[in-house]
């Protein structure tokens, strides 16, 4: 299935400015699957930012940014559930708004082959055991645009559990929101940090040494809020457990 | 009633008051959580749930779509049955309604079943200044109303009230309207709704006027619905002798039949039980049997407004069942007063703004803010309203209706920018190369006033790389890729 | 302009976009042959805490006394069985009882329309041996005779059999609220104690 399939990596605005590493791990990890990944210079952000703050206009150069940059691929892989779901449940909205026909036809042709990281593996690659190596127990958070906007289930728990000398444990409350929210948590900070504050007692009630989830901007949210309490908790990104091997360890 | 929401500030200033409110947080997680898991119970027993949610959604939307036909039907229905119907274009036409037929029977009270249109237009305080007492008969509005106090949640209005605070209500207020709470009274809940049961009889032994809402109304019938639990609902709409609804024109369902999804849906998603204790369905006038004069107000309010938004519509669906706010972390956090109106929670969000319109009030304009988006309610909605989807609308029409302003707010100045640099991945990397260390640039994406202090005044920010990713790709992989 | 004018004129414009109207299949689940609904019934009545019997037609009347032993009964006028000492409301006489009258009394007695298996609700419709409303509502203990063969399985099974153009009251346990600490708390205005007996 894979052969001659162009595949390019969306590494979102904010793994490459604040996560390279997860960037890094994606590249990793798929190159040890055997899947060759572009990286299109040309993109920048899905949007999203603008689009979940009410500034529509402001979001239709950003989209056309993403429609050049990702065109003519077979499929887009990113490590950001929410930057997933953007580009395949507002992009339309935001090209409907520019009045646009080619650009609603392009991002509708696009849309779809947007994957986020957990179902390129399970359901492209079909894979759940990628041989990755991490002797750690770690807790998972599924977020809120995975977990409801994309609905990729259990495919992330399947990827951790085959994971070797990984312990995995459940995080209570799992399925609730961590407070991030976008610009909620700055426009909303009170209510975010209050959010945010529950879901990181119950991180530390299951004495995980690490958490994990598919979301860089809920870890940092969520991290910064265990960090600030000296918890004794690190945050990483899924792809940064899967692109773990025994000889990197 | 004298408390009111006029004059509330906008979502963020109330929520932290709200916050800080240490027996409000401790009521309302207990609260939640209990009817959070009732609900999931119940609603897996039935297989076909998904398919339900759908057809209540197609159902209200048959009914939305068709409006005008479907009033115009139920009119001629109720009509037919021996029921006046009115029309009412906004608040104070309705209220006016409501007074001057109690006024035509010389009451100086009436017994309210719990209604969430009566509350939104402000009815017992308009019967209040024509000197009409308007008691209310459901516990939780009683507790409120007892309590001079605000509703804080559609189905159970003193979710924010625990048991305690309740016999002090009681002990304190009863009095002051009629009979007493019993001496000994204690925070069993048991208790506490015997207390209710006595304090109201000798009200509704002498009713002589009844005021409701209805949950459906049936074009093709005339048949009025009200769903409840504690029997005061039946005790106002069979007793009295005179029965006045005020029912918003959304509440309209086109045919009898479309009774069995609604029924099959609502109980389940709103109290978590297979069926609530009491339905009653009436048309009009029943001779020998309840009230003998029977008027029925068809309001609008703001909801015509809302049909005209071909995304925000869909809130007209809702059927006033409570989930999306029991699911709600921002709702369970906060309660309801910090939505500044009886609707509050996820649902309140969107229909506010869309009965009321944006760009005028800050307030309204807070509300499609007060959400993280986590999409926990549409999962919910036994109608399907995609809240999230209508709050991302609204949050545009917010942004749209300030476009003109001649100083743009920070906020817009620094979304401008960002969209800017974001349009050409060329200025992105410059822009990431001038900041050297690269993450402080995304503190200017963000750009929110004072983004940073918000951040940080309870979260550490992650130490920002010394090499964004493109730089390291450009630097290391880069090999005949497409740029 | 009359307030119905501009109501329904704000309407159509409103929906002057022509919006698509949407159908969707309402659905029935095939009823599983291996649940007996009468039994199902009874279970699902009493998870309401509604007291619940079965007995058959011979052992009723004596199943009915014990029920309202000590208590000043109402029965509708037209019931078909036999309360003694009970007091006949007849709604379309002159000397009706009225709601004081009834608050004096404990309990009543009567039929139902159907009875619901699924949700464990009865659905009264005033119609013979069920009386006017106000009978079932204000005495404190509703005895309600149901007969097995009145029991449907589901909800949609109810809509089908029901009358449209009658008043309905839909029964499902004792009166009951959540509304403190979202807690149910059985017995609040309506009749606290709901007794159902089955016939079969």
């Amino acid at each position: 299935m894979m052969d001659g399939m162009r595949v390019a990596l969306m590494v979102t605005c904010v793994n490459d400015v604040l996560f390279p590493r997860t960037g890094r791990a994606v590249v990793d990890l798929l190159t040890r699957l055997g899947v060759e990944v572009d990286f299109p210079e040309a993109q920048t952000c899905c949007g999203q930012p603008m689009v979940n703050t009410g500034y529509l206009d402001e979001a239709v150069p950003v989209v056309r940014t993403f429609v050049s940059a990702f065109e003519g691929y077979d499929a887009v892989v990113t490590p950001s559930g929410s930057c997933a779901g953007s580009a395949r449940h507002q992009h339309r909205m935001v090209a409907e708004r520019s009045g646009d026909a080619g650009l609603v036809a392009a991002v509708s042709e696009i849309g779809p082959r947007v994957y986020e990281l957990s179902e390129f593996l399970v359901d492209v690659l079909g894979l759940t055991d990628v041989g990755a190596y991490f002797p750690h127990r770690v807790t998972y958070h599924p977020t809120c645009h995975s977990l409801r906007l994309l609905g990729v289930g259990d495919r992330p728990r399947r990827l951790l559990e085959a994971v070797r000398g990984l312990t995995l444990v459940d995080l209570p409350e799992a399925e609730e929101c961590c407070g991030f929210g976008g610009t909620f948590a700055m426009k909303n900070a009170d209510v975010s940090v209050a959010m945010g504050a529950d879901k990181a007692r119950h991180v530390r009630e299951t004495d995980a040494e690490v958490l994990v989830a598919g979301d860089n901007s809920c870890l940092m949210h969520i991290g910064g809020m265990l960090s600030r309490q000296r918890a004794g908790v690190r945050v990483m990104h899924l792809a940064e457990v899967l692109a773990s091997t025994e000889a990197a360890a | 009633m004298s408390a009111t929401f006029v004059g509330m500030p906008a979502f963020p200033t109330a929520a932290r008051a709200a916050l800080a409110d240490t027996q409000l947080r401790h009521n309302l997680t207990h609260a939640t959580h209990t009817i959070r898991d009732k609900r999931a119970r119940v609603v897996a027993e039935l297989p076909e749930w998904e398919e339900l949610r759908t057809a209540g959604a197609a159902t209200k939307d048959r009914a939305l779509l068709t409006l005008d036909e479907q009033l115009v039907r139920l009119e001629e229905s109720l009509t037919s049955r021996g029921a006046v119907v009115h029309w009412a274009r906004d608040a104070d036409e309705a209220c006016r309604i409501v007074a001057d037929v109690a006024q035509a029977h010389g009451v100086d009270e009436v017994v309210k079943v719990k209604s969430m249109a009566t509350q939104e237009i402000g009815l017992n305080e308009a019967l209040a200044a024509e000197g009409i007492a308007a008691w209310e008969t459901d516990l939780a509005e009683l507790i409120v109303q007892l309590g001079d106090d605000l509703p804080s949640h559609i189905l159970v209005p003193a979710i924010h009230r625990n048991r305690a605070e309740i016999r002090e209500i009681f002990r304190r207020r009863m009095a002051a309207s009629g009979r007493p709470a019993p001496d000994d009274l204690t925070d069993d809940p048991g208790e506490l709704a015997n207390a209710a049961r006595l304090h109201l009889r000798e009200k509704f032994l002498r009713a002589r006027v009844g005021v409701s809402g209805a949950n459906f109304a049936v074009a093709e019938t005339g048949t009025l619905v009200v769903v409840e639990s504690e029997g005061n609902g039946r005790m106002c709409l069979t007793l009295p002798e005179v029965l006045i609804s005020v029912v918003g024109i959304e509440k309209v369902v086109p045919t009898w039949r479309d009774l069995d999804v609604l029924l099959r849906l609502l109980p389940r998603s709103s109290t978590g039980e297979r069926m609530n204790p009491y339905t009653s369905m009436w048309h009009g006038v029943t001779p020998g049997d309840g009230p003998q004069e029977v008027h029925v107000v068809l309001l609008d309010n703001g909801r015509s407004h809302a049909l005209a938004d071909q995304v925000g519509r869909q809130a007209l669906r809702c059927i006033r069942c409570s989930a999306c706010l029991n699911v709600c972390p921002v709702y369970e956090r906060v309660g309801g007063h910090a939505y500044g109106s009886v609707y509050p929670g996820p649902i309140g969000a969107i229909l506010n703004p869309l009965l009321k319109g944006v760009g005028s009030d800050p307030q309204v304009d807070s509300l499609p803010y007060a959400s993280s988006l986590c999409g926990a309610c549409y999962e919910v909605c036994p109608v399907k309203i995609d809240i999230p989807s209508v709050l991302v609308d609204l949050r545009a029409q917010v942004v749209d209706a300030h476009r003109d302003r001649r100083v743009p707010k920070p906020e817009a100045v620094s979304m401008r920018a960002a969209a800017w640099t974001l349009s050409d991945s060329r200025r992105l990397a410059r822009a990431e190369r001038i900041s050297g260390r690269a993450g402080r640039w995304l503190t200017r994406l963000a750009g929110l006033p004072g983004p940073g202090r918000r951040w940080t005044s309870a979260r550490d920010l992650p130490a920002p790389p010394r090499e964004s990713f493109r730089a390291w790709w450009l630097r290391t992989r880069r090999r005949g890729s497409r740029s | 302009m009359s307030a119905r004018e501009e109501i329904l004129g704000r309407v159509r414009a409103a929906l002057a976009d022509g919006p698509e109207v949407p159908t969707a299949a309402v659905p029935r689940r095939t009823p599983d042959g291996s649940v007996d609904v009468v039994t199902l019934f009874c279970e699902r009545v009493a998870d309401y805490r509604a007291s619940v019997e079965r007995c058959s037609a011979a052992e009723l009347p004596e199943r009915l006394r014990a029920a309202v032993a000590g208590e000043r009964v109402v029965v509708p006028t037209d019931l078909d069985l036999d309360v003694p000492g009970s007091v006949v409301d007849d709604a379309l006489s002159t000397d009706v009882l009225s709601a004081a009258e009834l608050d004096a009394l404990d309990a009543v007695v009567t039929r139902a329309r159907l009875g619901i298996a699924e949700t464990g609700t009865i659905v009264l419709d005033h119609g013979p041996g069920q009386g006017r409303r106000a009978i079932t509502l204000v005495p404190d203990h509703h005895v309600c005779v149901v007969d097995a063969s009145q029991v449907v399985a589901d909800v949609p099974d109810a809509f089908d059999a029901l009358d449209a153009s009658r008043p309905l009251t839909w029964i499902s346990g004792p009166s009951a609220t959540s509304d403190i600490e979202l807690d149910r708390v059985e017995g609040v205005h309506g009749p606290r104690h709901l007794h159902v007996i089955v016939v079969t």
